[in-house]
């Protein structure tokens, strides 16, 4: 019997058009805490997917070795049968159901006619919760507790399960520091009680405090397993990053205006919890010709800032003021945020920015089909002709523009979306994500366009988790960070490690 | 950027030869007007069983006076449905407007354009306080319409007080039972219905014309000209055998002039107009529309209105019909219009529809009414087989669908 619980061996996965793994191997010693971490799009979340079966066996290629033995899981509860249980980032958990009922979900504690024993159920749930250290009846729907305890649930619901390997994606991502901090010694806790855990996390002082040693993965390709006493910030942060930025970025030579965009003390609290803030008094500016970064983790208030930003499309009890071109403006809803020249192209495609049961012509059309309308009627044959002229010159690979655009690849999409925004004649682009999901070749062409809006002078405001793509492409980067806004850089001083230190500063509470 | 970057995608080549390249296009024709072949098949088949019976010149015109009110409701839930929302309310805000234009038209004896210019009023009203509710207040559209077909059920019985109202001016019924003839007396075969017939044909053939015209001016692709004008023939003689039957009965019946101006706004408004796109865009894709700047309530609310409208128009031409606002009018009316919509491709998950497709989808159900009705089949059979074909049109839309790859 060797040491390790689990040998994950030369693991490649490749999607339609992307290599997502190439050759991931990954040793985890039986009772450690083993920490992987990497950029957003780096291949974790991809990885634990293959481990966990919900990429089932042969849908990759390479090996699984769990307690000494290969495995081939065809779905998640193969996994789970063998005692490998993941938590993902977004809970699965149902609100509206107790959290007794949550942790045996599909698992339910039965009487001797096959019906459910409720008295078991929520002793068996008590004395899970008595483990994670969570007090609260296990009778109390999950929708009335807080994110720091539905993760304590699903830790129990993974006890339940007789865990051996506790994977966890970003587990306290959603969390505030006490709750970090109570869950990062819970898992310590478990680790004692010989519970193995494999935790993916972009936060260094987490990791240096509870791992015992750290993977780090970029490109979908391992760069090393780093022992505990040599991790060091500064040595994660180099595996990172430490990548040629030279040639994947088009030569960009800034040519900077008037400033066209100001926003000031701009706070907007949570849709459903109004006393929550999520972005809170951000002041940022943008100048003609200038391409301005704003980066952040996930979670860290980005997109919350850019959508409440454009037309109040997020949050309640938004605050603050605008100003463009030097006057003041209002943006209360998205056809007012158009009207005064801002875009907002939105990091989820698929779900807010396509519609994808229809055509490249429509969904290019749609922000702006005044352009192309008299008396309320839109000329056909004139939508087709700029649909075509943005098919030719944003290179969208489509043999017609009336390809429905759920076709389409990930960069192609991403082309059609910019295309409509540049449709509709902004003078601000706020670009969300604008890489995501997209191969290396048709960044660059993403790339290449966002240079060009910038060069006939439109201000351009992109947000990105991808700190090598902001230093890359941007002018000046600005840091958030729990919604605040904590540094800003212009690019001659902005570098990765500096970069991440403003991006994970916490706020004094 | 040029546009000689390799594609990884596959490029439409030049056609082979003009013969392959017209079948192509004959072939994807039918593929997209596969509900008008379902039409053809089924008035063929009803033709044979009730020898000949269906094509009757009495029974042609019959059969868009019986369902002229169903096409009426179809146009405008095929706007509701393709907006991701359904209305349960028409049929009884159908009779509901229906007993009201009996108290406007004989009770208080108010003029008849007045009449219908107050109920269609009241139906915009009708469609204002669900709208309301649907768009503003963000009540699920099933939950507002099962309410309001309740309670415009209720507001009819009311208003009727346990009694029909009935005789209602000759002008009032014209519109369910009049005919264009009456204008110049008899005649074998009516001028009038072949003149319209004549006019009609011709528009469609400079409006063919100027559009493919217009295509070509914008170097988009056209259909092979000797299929566009085998198309155009082929309507032309549709249209001229179908006003041949009418001509020889009574002429054009009102209601069919009143459909045949509520498909042409309606075409127009889904297909070309800025608020017809924001439909659509809203039933695709409901979030992004609402980012790309559509105003999503205010839409929603006007589709409401609109139905509001089109359901109290139907009830006015039903009264009108019957000669009699009674308490079961409508009874049902919406779910053949819902039948309708689906029957004629719309998605239920919304984004997909179109107001030609919701016509033939009430048309393929009123000729199964009426084709079994002739053959003497009984009430509850037809009620059966009506469910089956909307079961199996809406199974074969998923299963095509699935088979082209689509979502």
């Amino acid at each position: 019997m060797t040491t390790n619980i689990l040998e994950m061996r030369s693991i490649t996965k490749t999607f339609p058009g992307v290599k997502a793994l190439s050759e991931v191997s990954v040793d985890v010693g039986r009772g450690e805490i083993h920490a992987i971490c990497g950029e957003n799009g780096a291949g974790k979340s991809t990885l634990m997917k293959v481990l966990s079966g919900v990429y089932g066996f042969g849908t990759y290629e390479g090996d699984i070795v769990f307690e000494d033995s290969t495995v081939q899981f065809r779905d998640i509860r193969d996994s789970e049968a063998v005692g490998i249980v993941i938590i993902h980032q977004e809970l699965a958990l149902s609100p509206q159901l107790s959290i007794a009922e949550n942790i045996f979900l599909n698992n339910e504690q039965r009487g001797p006619l096959g019906l459910i024993d409720w008295n078991k159920t929520n002793s068996e749930a008590a004395k899970l919760l008595a483990r994670v250290g969570l007090r609260e009846n296990p009778t109390t729907k999950i929708k009335q507790i807080g994110v720091g305890k539905q993760q304590l649930v699903e830790i129990a619901k993974a006890l339940s399960k007789r865990v051996k390997l506790l994977i966890l994606d970003e587990p306290t991502a959603a969390l505030n520091d006490e709750d970090s901090d109570h869950l990062l010694d819970l898992i310590l806790h478990l680790k004692g009680q010989g519970i193995t855990s494999i935790i993916i996390s972009h936060k260094l002082n987490e990791i240096k405090k509870i791992a015992d040693s750290v993977t780090v993965i970029r490109d979908g390709k391992t760069i090393e397993t780093i022992a505990k006493d040599e991790v060091t910030e500064e040595r994660i942060i180099k595996d990172m990053v430490g990548r040629d930025l030279e040639h994947r970025y088009p030569d960009h030579t800034p040519n900077i205006g008037e400033e066209v965009l100001r926003v000031e003390d701009w706070t907007a609290h949570h849709p459903q919890d109004p006393t929550r803030v999520m972005v809170d008094r951000v002041n940022l500016n943008v100048r003609a010709g200038e391409i301005v970064g704003l980066a952040g983790l996930m979670g860290a208030g980005r997109t919350e800032f850019a959508m409440s930003l454009f037309g109040r499309s997020y949050g309640s009890r938004i605050s603050g003021r605008v100003f463009k071109n030097g006057k003041e403006i209002k943006v209360r809803d998205v056809s007012e945020a158009i009207r005064n020249g801002l875009a907002y192209a939105t990091e989820d495609r698929k779900e807010y920015g396509l519609n994808l049961i229809e055509d490249i012509k429509r969904n290019i059309s749609v922000a702006a089909l005044g352009k192309i309308s008299k008396w309320g009627l839109v000329d056909d044959n004139e939508e087709f002709k700029v649909a075509n002229e943005y098919r030719k010159s944003m290179n969208i690979k489509s043999p017609t523009v009336l390809a429905k655009t759920g076709k389409l690849s990930g960069g192609n999409q991403q082309k059609v979306v910019l295309s409509k925004w540049i449709f509709s004649d902004p003078d601000v682009l706020i670009l969300d994500e604008p890489t995501r999901g997209i191969d290396v070749g048709a960044k660059y062409e993403i790339y290449t366009i966002i240079n060009r809006l910038a060069a006939s002078g439109k201000a351009i405001i992109v947000i990105s988790s991808e700190l090598p793509e902001l230093l890359g492409i941007c002018d000046r980067i600005y840091a958030i960070s729990e919604g605040r806004i904590t540094g800003e850089l212009p690019i001659a001083e902005a570098n990765p490690e500096a970069l991440i230190k403003l991006m994970t500063m916490e706020t004094p509470r | 950027m040029s546009d000689n970057v390799p594609s990884s995608t596959e490029t439409i080549g030049p056609p082979q030869n003009r013969f392959t390249a017209s079948i192509s296009h004959i072939l994807a024709d039918l593929g997209k007007n596969g509900i008008f072949l379902a039409l053809i098949a089924v008035v063929v088949l009803f033709s044979f069983t009730t020898n000949g019976i269906l094509l009757r010149p009495q029974n042609i015109s019959n059969l868009i006076v019986q369902n002229g009110y169903i096409l009426i409701l179809a146009i405008g839930m095929v706007m509701v449905i393709v907006a991701g929302h359904i209305d349960l309310s028409v049929g009884s805000v159908a009779a509901f407007v229906g007993a009201v234009s009996g108290v406007f038209a004989v009770q208080m004896g108010l003029p008849w354009w007045l009449s219908i210019f107050l109920s269609l009023l009241i139906g915009a009203l009708v469609g204002a306080w669900q709208g309301f509710w649907i768009a503003y207040v963000g009540i699920p559209a099933f939950i507002v319409t099962l309410a309001g077909m309740l309670i415009f059920r209720g507001l009819a019985l009311v208003v009727l007080g346990n009694a029909n109202i009935g005789s209602f001016p000759d002008e009032y019924r014209a519109l369910g039972n009049g005919f264009l003839t009456d204008l110049l007396g008899a005649y074998e075969v009516d001028p009038v219905t072949m003149g319209v017939a004549v006019i009609a044909i011709i528009a469609l053939v400079i409006q063919q014309v100027r559009s493919r015209r217009g295509r070509m001016q914008y170097a988009q692709e056209v259909e092979p000209l000797v299929w566009f004008i085998a198309k155009i023939v082929l309507i032309g003689v549709g249209v001229a055998l179908f006003a041949y039957a009418l001509a020889t009965f009574k002429g054009i019946p009102i209601t069919l002039i009143v459909l045949a101006v509520l498909v042409l706004i309606y075409g127009v408004l889904t297909n070309r107009s800025v608020f017809g796109r924001h439909i659509y865009a809203i039933g695709g894709n409901r979030h992004a529309a609402e980012l790309s700047g559509v105003k999503t309530r205010q839409v929603d609310f006007w589709i409401f209105v609109n139905m509001g409208v089109l359901a109290a128009l139907a009830g006015l031409v039903f009264t009108a019909r019957l000669n009699l606002a009674g308490p079961k009018a409508g009874d049902g009316f919406e779910l053949e219009a819902i039948s309708a919509a689906f029957i004629g491709g719309a998605a239920v998950q919304g984004g997909v529809g179109t107001i030609g497709g919701a016509i033939i989808g009430g048309l393929i159900i009123g000729v199964l009414n009426n084709g079994m009705s002739i053959m003497g089949i009984g009430i509850e059979w037809q009620q059966a087989v009506k469910g089956l074909v909307l079961l199996l049109a809406v199974a074969f839309d998923v299963f095509n669908k699935r088979r082209s790859g689509g979502r």
